[in-house]
């Protein structure tokens, strides 16, 4: 889909390039992760695949069709470009900045309307609220947000995003990653996508690119990336707690079957039976829920003796955070330390109980897979 | 018109009386009898005087124009060309540190006497304001939002039009404002190359030794700068608020 054959960029007043003889491919649907420290390279890379960077030698590929011939501006009107600092235009409201790129395409103005309000209601923001805003009225997290919706009204194959979720505090950046991937599941769409956050590349990225002083170091999926480091700065740039990094490669979804799930007590069942059913439980606790299987709380050992009545919803007490499947093991790791407890409940989108994750179930990852 | 005309006679005279009041009740040091007479040449002549206003007024307003297209036009050029933006805003700045008399001065071969001179000079003089407030303008802008709009695909024409000049827009306003307040003083001195105005007022209060002339004209001109600086500076803040509710 992309592919740089011995790309170079020297800027004008430098000795050293800042990009030297890049070869690089990216196949369709992938995201590929460009990472490395600042300076090494990555955005004046990205930056010259839409051409706001004119290479100084070398080819791009895009499509088999030579970019460096094509019109820029018909090229970038088919690139969707993300910036760590948004850019939102502060004049315009959340629709006519969304609607940038249709109203370039000229589009009829029905269907952008049409397809701006599809586009804000797939990042997460209601179209009936939000669009007459302006850029100054929303949240870090909103205006990145439209930022992401902005690039991907024109249904563009191909993505470039630079430090898209740079610039929002962590339990934000983490929840619009996940957003992210889950809208990338639907729409396979190529992205590029630089940062300098190896943790973020790992958990982003279907292939990782490691770059340094300009040049590629070493370009292969993250989990050979943390298994098979090319060199010393790879390892170094991956970290020694590799296992750990692992985590970010796994989600809830996929090792939720094969732990072993304890029953969740309805809210009216006798009190009696729950106390067996915490015994036998690992955690000492156990998860109840209402009849439509909504988590409506935890009972611990400690509330038997601390409260009084007939049914386990006379016991329960609210459960300090809980997660989505589609979130990976290290989200859930950091949600157990933020709260102190050795378990988390995992819910779908309508806060509905699908099971629970312990700490034993991911020192078992760990040590299957290391 | 006529009813316009005294009315306006009526509020000179009472600001006048005003005026003539508190200086006697506190006995400063003024001509005895010079507000009286004043107020008395500004009721008596008030159709002459709000002529002279109007014409004054025409003068800057047409100038204003003048002066807006050109510099806007020319900041956006050096915007785009940086190498050059240095030299053309020393021009502009040597061009307003001449004195407006010698200015004037030079202007008569060229164009001769009359209205034309006076324009021509007070261009030349908002060149800098408004020049140098459209090129701060849209250098100043944050170059995140600029590159955005390229990077998604913009022509630099588009960007110029739908983003650079409406986001720089309140900073060459407060240049306009600037040149404008400064165009409706200088204008009196343009009387003096028979460009009309207030300025003839004072000139030939000067010349005839007759005060209340002259101060009639200097009241005259003060209230036209304010009154405009008032009106830009709330046009470009209603222009502003309409446009938001408009398009949001």
């Amino acid at each position: 889909m992309i592919k740089l054959e011995g790309l170079s960029k020297v800027f004008p007043g430098h000795n050293i390039p800042a990009v030297k003889d890049l070869n690089l491919e990216i196949n369709e649907g992938d995201v590929c992760v460009l990472v490395g420290p600042s300076g090494c390279g990555k955005t004046t890379t990205m930056k010259m695949i839409n051409r706001l960077y004119e290479p100084t030698g070398g080819k791009i590929y895009i499509r088999g069709e030579d970019a460096l011939q094509m019109n820029p501006i018909k090229l970038r009107l088919d690139i969707g470009y993300v910036i760590q600092e948004i850019g939102l235009f502060p004049h315009m409201t959340i629709e006519e900045n969304i609607a940038t790129v249709p109203n370039e395409k000229q589009w009829p103005k029905d269907e952008t309307k049409q397809k701006v309000s599809e586009v804000m209601t797939l990042v997460g923001l209601d179209p009936k609220v939000f669009k007459d805003r302006y850029p100054s009225a929303l949240s870090g997290g909103q205006r990145q947000r439209v930022g992401v919706a902005r690039a991907m009204v024109s249904d563009p194959p191909i993505m470039l995003m630079d430090e898209p979720f740079g610039a929002v505090d962590p339990i934000t950046r983490a929840r619009l990653q996940n957003e992210f991937l889950r809208i990338q599941e639907r729409m396979g769409k190529t992205i590029v996508f630089v940062t300098h956050d190896i943790d973020e590349a790992i958990k982003m990225s279907d292939t990782i690119a490691v770059m340094r002083e300009g040049e590629l170091v070493q370009h292969a999926t993250p989990s050979d990336l943390l298994s098979a480091p090319a060199d010393e700065f790879v390892s170094n740039l991956v970290g020694r707690n590799r296992s750990i990094k692992r985590l970010h490669l796994i989600r809830i979804n996929e090792i939720l079957d094969e732990v072993d799930r304890a029953k969740p007590a309805s809210e009216d069942a006798k009190i009696g039976e729950v106390e067996k059913q915490i015994e036998e439980s690992d955690i000492r606790s156990v998860i109840v829920v209402d009849k439509d299987n909504k988590l409506k709380g935890v009972i611990g050992v400690s509330d038997l003796k601390r409260k009084s009545g007939e049914v386990a919803g006379d016991y329960c007490q609210d459960v300090t955070d809980t997660i989505t499947s589609d979130a990976t093991l290290n989200d859930a790791l950091s949600v157990m330390l933020e709260c102190g407890e050795g378990y988390v409940a995992v819910v779908n989108e309508d806060d509905q109980y699908e099971g629970t994750i312990t700490l034993g179930d991911l020192l078992n990852v760990v040590k299957e897979e290391g | 018109m006529e009813q316009i005309i005294g009315v306006t006679g009526d509020l000179f005279r009472t600001a006048a009386n005003l005026l003539f009041l508190t200086a006697q009740g506190e006995d400063v040091e003024y001509e005895p009898g010079l507000f009286r007479d004043t107020v008395d040449w500004i009721s008596r002549r008030s159709d002459m005087l709000l002529e002279l206003m109007l014409e004054h007024l025409w003068l800057v307003i047409l100038t204003l124009i003048i002066a807006v297209v050109i510099s806007v036009t020319v900041g956006i050029i050096i915007s785009y060309y940086e190498s050059f933006a240095q030299t053309v805003l020393g021009v502009c700045q040597v061009l307003m540190v001449i004195p407006s008399m010698a200015m004037l001065a030079f202007m008569v071969p060229l164009f001769g006497i009359g209205f034309t001179t006076g324009v021509m000079a007070l261009v030349l003089y908002s060149l800098l304001p408004i020049v140098r407030n459209t090129y701060t303008g849209i250098r100043e802008l944050d170059p995140a939002i600029v590159e955005a709009a390229k990077g998604m695909g913009m022509t630099e024409r588009r960007i110029l039009f739908k983003i650079k000049i409406p986001l720089a827009r309140p900073v060459i306003m407060a240049g306009v404002r600037t040149a404008a307040v400064m165009m409706i003083g200088i204008a009196a001195i343009a009387a003096y190359v028979g460009a009309g105005g207030l300025g003839e007022l004072i000139f030939s209060g000067i010349s005839r030794g007759h005060q209340p002339m002259i101060i009639a004209g200097a009241i005259g001109v003060s209230i036209i700068a304010i009154a405009f600086d008032y009106l830009l500076y709330y046009g470009e803040k209603r222009f502003s608020v309409e446009g938001r509710t408009k398009e949001g």
